[in-house]
C-alpha cells in the first residue's frame, strides 16, 4: 500500500481532476482609513479594556513607572531601550528564565513591532526589545510601549509589513473569554492587565 | 448527554428530546442573541464587508483549487524551518502519530489548545487508551471535559451550559484532576474564569508536550496560525518543549498576504470582536523561543471526499467561525448535540455528510441514517449564507446533499413512503389536466371531512402537521376551476377561497 | 403564475392578484397549462422528479413578457433552482429555455414596485396589520422593503412592527413534516411575536408560510387572521 503522503496527495489530485488552479493571489479590498491613526488606535485599545496613556518621548519612563503597582517585581527583555529600563527600579533582565520563575514576576515591560489602529492590536515579533514569547505571557501585567510612527491603519498594512518567518503575537486587549453565556470577561490565562504607552513625536528608530 | 456521539439517533428524534429541555432552550436563546448583536455591530462598521467576503471566499477557493501544489509547498516550507511533517489518511492514523510523539518523550499528559480537528478525530479518547491524559485548556472545552459532556457549538462548546451549571461542574470535578475549585466559588463569569486560571496554570507550567490545531497554514512560508482569546493557546504553543499541530488539509492558505482578508473576517464573524485578544503565528522551530521540537500532522479524514463533490466542495472554505450557528433558527432551538457531531448547526449539516459520504455504504445503518438526516435539518431560510464570511452557500449545498440522499435510495428494494408520495405528486403536477382532476376530487373530499374549513387529524407523516397546526381543507373550487368557469372575470362570481 | 398551494388551497389569493393587476391596467392571463414550479421536489432532493415540472413550466410561460407570482419562494425556485434541474436533465435545450423564463419571473411586490413603478395601488384596508418578511423573498430574492412600501400606501392600514421579523417561521416545505417538532417550535415563537403586536391581521408574501403560522394561530384560537399581501392590496372601499 502507498504511504499516507502519496495517497492523500493522490486523492486530492483525483478529486480535482478537470479543475483548473487559480494561479494569481487574490487581492483584498483596502482596510479602514482613519484620519488620525494614533488617536484611533488609542480609542480602540481602550475599547477592549486596556489602559492607554499617551505621552511625549521625555515622559516615557514616568508613564511606564506609573503603570506598575508599587513594589511590583518587573522583568524586561534584554534589548529594551535604556531610557525605559532606567525608569524601573532594579528590573529582572530575561536571560532564559524558566516559566516557573516568570510565574513569580508581577509585570513585564516591552516594546512592540507595530500596532493596528482599526482593531486596537499590538503586534510583537519578539526581537530583543520585546523578548521571547513566554516573557509577555506568564506575568499578569504587560506594559507595552508603542511609538506613534509604529501605528498602521488596518490589518492589510500590518500583514504587508510583518516578517512571517518570525514568530508573531498579535495582542488585542487583555486575555478574555466569551465562553460563559457568550458574555465577554477579561482575564483568563494571559496577562489580565494590558497597559499601552503611546509615545508621540518620537524619532523613528 | 454524556460520552460519545456514536449511536446518536437521526436528527428529528434528537431534536425532539432537545426541544423538551427548557433550560437548554433558554441558555441557547440568550447566548445566541448576545453574539448575534455583537457580530452585527462590528460587521456593520466595516465599509467593504461584502467585498471582503468575496475576497475571503476567493482566497479559500484558490487554496482548494490548487491544493496539491499548496500542500507540497507547505511541507517544503515547514521542513526547511525545522518542523517534522506527517500525513494522516484518517483519524486512527493521526491519533497514532500524536500518541507516538508523546510516548517518545515519556509524557503521560499533554496540554491542548482548542482544536476542532483533534475533536473530530477523537484524539483525547485515543490518547487516554494509551495512558496519556489530554487536558483541554480552553475554558469551554474544559467545562465540557470536566462535565463528561459533549461539545455543542464550534466556538463555545459549552454554550448549552449557564453560569450556575458551570459553577456546579467546577466544584464537583476540578479536585479529581488537579487543583480544586475554591470553596467560595460564585457563578460570576469573572470568578469562574479565575478558577480556571488557577486550575490550569500548574498544568501549563509542567507540561512537556502541547497539542494544537491551526486556523490557517500558509503554504509559501510554512507559517501556522492560531486565533484565540484566553491565552491558553499561547501557553500550549510556547511553554512545552514539544508541539504537535494537527491541521486539516483544507486549512492551507497559499500566501502570507492572503491571510489578510481572513484575519479581518474571522474575529468579527466569530466572537463579534474587531480582533480576538491573541493571534499566534509560528514558522517551524524558532531558535531559543518556544518548543524546539515541532511536528505537523496533515489530516485528510474525509476532506478529499468532500473536495471531490463539485457543489459540496465549498464547505471546505469554512473557517470555523460559527456565525451560521448563531443565526440559525433550528440551531437556536435544538442546540448542537442533536447534530451528532463536533460540527453542529448549518455547517455541520453539510460538512458531516460531505466528510462521511452519502450512499457509499460506509458505516452501520444507524449512523448512515443519522448522517442522511442532517441535510434535512434546515428550513432553508438562508440566514446562514447571509452571515458566512467565506460565502458558503449552505442552502444550495443542503439541497444538493438531499438529492444525493434520494439518489442513494433509488435502488432500494422497498421505496420509502416519501419517495412514492413524491413520485405520485410529481406525476400529478406534471400535467395541468391531471392536476385539475385531482383538485376537483380533493375539493369534494375536503368538503366531506372538513369542519369549518379545517382538515381533521391526518394519519402517517401528515400527523406531523395536524398535531400542532390547523390545516385548511382544499378549496371547493380551485383557482384553475374558477378561471375556467369565469375566464377570470371578477363579476363572474367571486371565488370563495 | 398562481402557485400550486394557491391554486388548490387559497384560490382567493390568485383572484386577488388578477383583480389587482387588472385594476393597474395589466393584461393578466392564467395559462391553464401551468401546474407547479417543482420546488417541493427540488427541496426534498427529488431532482429527477422535478424535471417534467420544469419542462411544463417553461412550456406554459415561454410566450409571456412577464410572469408574476404571489410567492417569494416560487419566484426564488424558478430563478435559482430551475437551472440546476435543467442541468441535471442533461438537456441543453431545456437549459436555454430556463435561462429565458427564469429572468422574466417576478414576485408580486417586485413587479408592482420595479416593473409598474407603483407603490400606491389604490387599496383600502382599515385594519391593524403586522408584516412577516418570508425568508425566500427576503434572502433569496432580496425584495427588501418593497412590500412595506406597498403596505404603507394602503389607506386605513396601520402597520405595527413584528419583533424578530426576519427570523424564519419554521415552515420550510417538507421540513414542516420531516422535522415537525422543530418546525412547530419555530412557528410557536413566530406566533407569539405576532400576538405581541396586537395586530388583527398578519400579512406575508407567501401562502405556504401563512398556512403554517396561521395554522398555529388558529389552533391557539388567537383571533389573528393571516392574509396574503395580494389580498390586502386588492381590497378597496368598493370591494373590501
Amino acid at each position: 500500500m502507498a504511504d499516507a503522503r502519496t495517497q492523500v496527495l493522490g486523492r486530492v489530485r483525483a478529486a480535482l481532476a478537470g479543475t483548473a488552479p487559480d494561479p494569481e493571489p487574490v487581492p483584498a479590498p483596502a482596510g479602514a482609513r482613519p484620519g488620525d491613526v494614533v488617536a484611533h488606535f488609542a480609542e480602540r485599545v481602550a475599547d477592549y479594556r486596556a489602559t492607554v496613556v499617551r505621552c511625549a518621548p521625555a515622559d516615557v519612563g514616568a508613564a511606564v513607572a506609573g503603570a506598575l503597582p508599587a513594589g511590583a517585581r518587573v522583568v524586561v527583555p534584554p534589548g529594551l531601550p535604556e531610557e525605559i529600563r532606567a525608569a524601573l527600579a532594579d528590573p529582572l533582565v530575561d536571560d532564559g528564565l524558566s516559566a516557573a520563575e516568570l510565574d513569580r514576576v508581577d509585570a513585564v515591560v516591552t516594546a512592540c513591532r507595530l500596532a493596528i489602529a482599526e482593531t486596537g492590536t499590538i503586534v510583537l515579533d519578539h526581537r530583543p526589545d520585546q523578548g521571547r514569547r513566554v516573557l509577555t505571557l506568564v506575568p499578569d501585567r504587560h506594559v507595552c510601549i508603542v511609538r506613534a510612527d509604529q501605528v498602521v491603519a488596518d490589518v492589510p498594512e500590518a500583514v504587508g509589513s510583518l516578517d512571517p518567518t518570525r514568530a508573531l503575537t498579535w495582542i488585542s486587549g487583555p486575555s478574555a473569554t466569551s465562553d460563559i453565556e457568550l458574555d465577554r470577561v477579561e482575564g483568563v490565562h494571559g496577562p489580565r492587565h494590558l497597559h499601552v504607552v503611546v509615545v508621540e513625536g518620537a524619532e523613528p528608530r | 448527554m454524556t460520552g460519545t456521539f456514536v449511536g446518536m439517533p437521526a436528527f428529528p428524534a434528537a431534536a425532539r428530546d432537545a426541544l423538551a429541555d427548557t433550560q437548554l432552550r433558554h441558555n441557547l436563546a440568550h447566548a445566541t442573541a448576545t453574539i448575534r448583536g455583537k457580530r452585527a455591530a462590528v460587521v456593520g462598521e466595516v465599509e467593504h464587508w461584502e467585498a471582503l467576503r468575496l475576497a475571503g471566499a476567493a482566497v479559500k477557493e484558490r487554496a482548494l483549487h490548487g491544493l496539491e501544489d499548496h500542500l507540497v509547498r507547505l511541507e517544503e516550507s515547514l521542513v526547511a524551518r525545522g518542523a517534522q511533517v506527517h500525513w494522516a489518511r484518517d483519524a486512527a492514523e493521526a491519533n497514532a502519530l500524536v500518541a507516538d510523539v508523546a510516548r517518545r518523550h515519556g509524557a503521560d499528559e499533554v496540554v491542548k489548545v482548542k482544536s476542532m480537528a483533534t475533536q473530530e478525530i477523537g484524539l483525547n479518547e485515543a490518547l487516554a487508551a494509551e495512558g496519556i491524559a489530554a487536558w483541554e485548556t480552553d475554558l469551554a472545552e474544559m467545562i465540557v471535559q470536566l462535565g463528561d459532556d459533549l461539545p455543542s457549538h464550534i466556538l463555545v462548546p459549552a454554550i448549552h451550559r449557564n453560569r450556575a451549571e458551570i459553577r456546579e461542574i467546577f466544584l464537583r470535578r476540578m479536585a479529581d484532576v488537579g487543583r480544586p475549585a475554591p470553596a467560595d466559588l460564585t457563578d460570576e463569569p469573572a470568578v469562574l474564569a479565575a478558577a480556571a486560571r488557577e486550575h490550569l496554570r500548574e498544568k501549563f507550567l509542567r507540561a512537556k508536550v502541547g497539542v494544537s490545531g491551526a486556523n490557517f497554514a500558509v503554504a509559501d512560508t510554512g507559517t501556522l496560525v492560531v486565533v484565540e482569546s484566553e491565552g491558553n493557546g499561547r501557553m500550549c504553543l510556547t511553554l512545552p518543549e514539544v508541539l504537535v499541530t494537527v491541521v486539516g488539509i483544507e486549512k492551507v492558505v497559499p500566501t502570507w498576504a492572503e491571510l489578510d482578508p481572513l484575519l479581518r473576517l474571522l474575529p468579527r464573524s466569530s466572537t463579534g470582536e474587531r480582533m480576538n485578544p491573541y493571534t499566534s503565528t509560528w514558522t517551524g522551530v524558532t531558535p531559543d523561543d518556544g518548543p524546539q521540537e515541532v511536528h505537523v500532522v496533515l489530516l485528510d479524514n474525509g476532506r478529499t471526499r468532500a473536495l471531490a463533490d463539485e457543489v459540496g466542495r465549498q464547505a471546505l472554505r469554512c473557517i470555523r467561525c460559527s456565525a451560521c450557528l448563531n443565526v440559525c433558527p433550528v440551531y437556536e432551538r435544538v442546540g448542537g448535540h442533536a447534530y451528532g457531531s463536533v460540527y453542529p448547526g448549518p455547517i455541520g449539516a453539510i460538512l458531516n455528510p460531505l466528510l462521511h459520504g452519502i450512499g457509499e455504504g460506509t458505516g452501520d445503518p444507524q449512523s448512515r441514517s443519522q448522517v442522511e438526516s442532517l441535510p434535512y435539518a434546515s428550513s432553508l431560510c438562508g440566514a446562514c449564507f447571509e452571515v458566512c464570511p467565506v460565502r458558503i452557500d449552505i442552502p444550495e449545498v443542503l439541497v444538493h446533499l438531499r438529492s444525493k440522499v434520494v439518489d442513494a435510495h433509488r435502488g432500494d428494494r422497498v421505496p420509502k413512503p416519501e419517495a412514492l408520495a413524491m413520485r405520485a405528486a410529481a406525476h400529478t403536477l406534471a400535467d395541468a389536466k391531471r392536476l385539475g382532476r385531482a383538485e376537483r376530487l380533493a375539493g369534494r373530499v375536503g368538503r366531506l371531512v372538513g369542519r369549518r374549513g379545517t382538515t381533521p387529524r391526518l394519519p402517517g407523516p401528515g400527523a406531523g402537521w395536524t398535531d400542532a397546526r390547523d390545516l385548511p381543507t382544499p378549496a371547493r373550487e380551485s383557482f384553475r376551476g374558477w378561471w375556467r368557469r369565469t375566464g377570470g372575470r371578477l363579476d363572474g362570481g367571486e371565488n370563495d377561497g | 403564475m398562481v402557485t400550486c398551494i394557491n391554486d388548490a388551497l387559497f384560490p382567493g389569493t390568485g383572484a386577488s392578484v388578477v383583480r389587482l393587476l387588472r385594476r393597474l391596467g395589466v393584461d393578466a392571463e392564467f395559462p391553464e397549462a401551468q401546474t407547479c414550479c417543482g420546488q417541493p421536489m427540488v427541496n426534498t432532493g427529488y431532482l429527477d422528479e422535478a424535471v417534467p415540472l420544469v419542462r411544463n413550466y417553461v412550456d406554459a410561460f415561454e410566450t409571456y413578457d412577464a410572469v408574476v407570482t404571489p410567492s417569494g419562494s416560487c419566484a426564488g425556485s424558478v430563478r435559482h433552482q430551475h437551472g440546476m434541474v435543467a442541468r441535471r436533465a442533461g438537456d441543453p435545450g431545456l437549459e436555454r429555455a430556463v435561462t429565458g423564463t427564469s429572468a422574466r419571473v417576478h414576485e408580486l411586490s417586485e413587479f408592482l414596485v420595479d416593473v409598474l413603478g407603483v407603490t400606491d395601488v389604490g387599496a383600502y384596508f382599515p385594519h391593524r396589520v403586522t408584516y412577516h418578511p418570508t425568508c425566500h423573498s427576503l434572502r433569496m430574492l432580496g425584495v427588501g422593503d418593497r412590500p412595506r412600501q406597498l403596505l404603507e400606501a394602503v389607506r386605513g392600514l396601520r402597520l405595527t412592527e413584528l419583533p424578530n421579523a426576519e427570523e424564519c417561521c419554521g415552515f420550510g416545505g417538507t421540513f414542516a413534516v420531516k422535522n415537525s417538532d422543530t418546525s412547530v417550535a419555530m412557528g410557536a415563537d413566530k406566533a407569539r411575536h405576532v400576538r405581541s403586536t396586537g395586530a388583527e391581521v398578519l400579512v406575508a408574501g407567501d401562502s405556504s408560510c401563512l398556512m403554517h403560522i396561521g395554522g398555529l394561530l388558529s389552533r391557539q384560537r388567537s383571533g389573528v387572521r393571516v392574509m396574503h399581501l395580494a389580498d390586502v392590496l386588492a381590497a378597496t372601499e368598493d370591494a373590501p
